[in-house]
């Protein structure tokens, strides 16, 4: 560990258990469910968040003692705007139709509430580096839950994982197919994505009983 | 007639929270108490019905390719597509501060009720999202966005309001200790997102038909367009 200490290390690895900004923080859910009904999208999602949220969280805090605090979050807006329209005109250049297939949730990130909130609680008190981390962190944190959601719906919803039909083809019967089993069309609706969170969200906290809510 | 079903669809079948999860993160932390989603919920549709319209004039007269034109014939050719995130979100921005500055001054009751929730506006996704989905889906008339606006603003409403009202009877019931809070709001909200899909067939008898003659009217367009096509290649052979 030479450039990284145990606190820096600390900062990526919070987040993504027991501060994790979705299930623990519920920040950044809007984007979160709806794109998860295919991994690739949703890993393509998790990168293009952590691009702006690394980035942002290092132009704010090196900015952070110039910024006037009365008009903060219309700067952290602009800041964010403008790392997302990189992010987006990236995406229409070199994959059209993940672009398309995204649609409206590619701009969303601006409105994304992790980005903000770690603009707001973080990068405006920290030092570039320490934010960068925390950047890293968080958006590896919100991409790990991404990741999981997504897997499910794909593999129970198409029986496949990457596009990759792993169940074997449901046409010809190959596979687990030719015992009868069937996809489940109901996981790539949009409902059971808030489920699926719910169980992750069970499961997490029986696991680790002191992040059990009163009420 | 257009009017009613964009109306009655933005409500029921696109619902913001259950069609696209807009605006889950207010929507979970605001609902604890049915007083204050009440707040918020006015406050989503007051800015939506101001913010959608405005951005459609933006859209429709400085952003889309050639709307420049009503400069002169040489501004024609600019497509100013890609600012529209920073433009939408300035936008929404300044009239959050702006509606605030109003309120304040003019109805103190009122700004006392929505007071703490209007600078949360801002950034909640759902206000974004309208505009965005007003560009996307290309609503073609000033009055029909701000239907849109109304609308969508109200789905969210009805949408904040059910969740609050089931969040204070559910205290009185007896939820396994990891679910409770977080845990169980996601499953309700999903069972609620089931029920809403079944409103989906509200609008298909009518709507079918229409969708394809339409349809075959574009494809008619499309052959007359290649045939144009094709003659200004042999004029120019």
């Amino acid at each position: 560990m030479g450039i990284l200490t145990k606190k820096d290390l600390k900062l990526i690895t919070d987040p993504l258990a027991d501060n994790n900004p979705i299930t623990v923080q519920v920040l950044g859910i809007c984007s979160a469910l709806a794109v998860t009904a295919q991994l690739k999208a949703s890993i393509v999602m998790a990168i293009s968040v952590m691009f702006v949220l690394a980035a942002g969280n290092v132009v704010i805090s090196s900015m952070r003692n110039i910024i006037p605090p009365k008009i903060r979050i219309i700067v952290q807006l602009v800041i964010a705007a403008t790392l997302v329209i990189i992010v987006d005109q990236v995406l229409k250049a070199y994959s059209y139709n993940l672009s398309k297939q995204l649609s409206v949730f590619v701009g969303l990130i601006i409105t994304n509430c992790i980005i903000m909130g770690r603009f707001e609680a973080f990068a405006l008190a920290n030092t570039p580096w320490k934010s960068f981390l925390d950047g890293i962190g968080n958006a590896a944190g919100y991409g790990i839950i991404l990741v999981i959601v997504a897997f499910f719906r794909e593999l129970l919803g198409s029986g496949s994982v990457l596009g990759f039909k792993v169940l074997g083809n449901p046409i010809e019967k190959t596979g687990v197919y030719a015992y009868g089993y069937e996809n489940n069309g109901f996981m790539l609706l949009a409902p059971m994505a808030l489920i699926t969170l719910g169980v992750i969200i069970w499961v997490q906290r029986s696991r680790n009983s002191s992040l059990i809510e009163e009420n | 007639m257009e009017h009613l079903e964009l109306f009655f669809k933005s409500i029921f079948i696109d619902n913001m929270v259950f069609a696209t999860f807009l605006g889950m993160c207010s929507y979970l932390a605001v609902s604890k108490k049915v007083a204050t989603a009440v707040g918020l919920g006015a406050a989503v549709i007051f800015v939506m019905a101001i913010t959608v319209p405005l951005n459609w004039l933006l859209d429709h007269y400085i952003l889309q390719e050639g709307a420049l034109v009503w400069l002169g014939p040489e501004y024609a050719e600019y497509d100013l597509s890609f600012l529209s995130f920073i433009m939408f979100i300035a936008t929404i921005a300044t009239m959050v501060q702006l509606v605030e500055i109003i309120v304040e001054k003019f109805s103190p009751g009122l700004y006392n009720s929505l007071g703490i929730f209007l600078p949360l506006i801002a950034v909640n996704c759902a206000i974004l999202g309208g505009s965005l989905f007003m560009q996307s889906r290309e609503i073609p008339s000033f009055s029909l966005a701000f239907n849109y606006g109304i609308s969508s603003g109200i789905g969210w409403f009805l949408a904040i309001l059910a969740m609050a009202a089931i969040r204070e009877k559910i205290r009185y019931s007896n939820v396994p200790p990891a679910l409770r809070g977080l845990g169980i709001t996601f499953i309700i909200t999903g069972l609620m997102a089931i029920g809403f899909m079944s409103f989906g067939g509200m609008l298909t008898g009518g709507t079918e038909k229409k969708a394809k003659k339409v349809e075959t009217v574009k494809v008619e367009n499309n052959k007359k367009a290649i045939d144009l096509a094709d003659n200004t290649i042999e004029i120019k052979n």
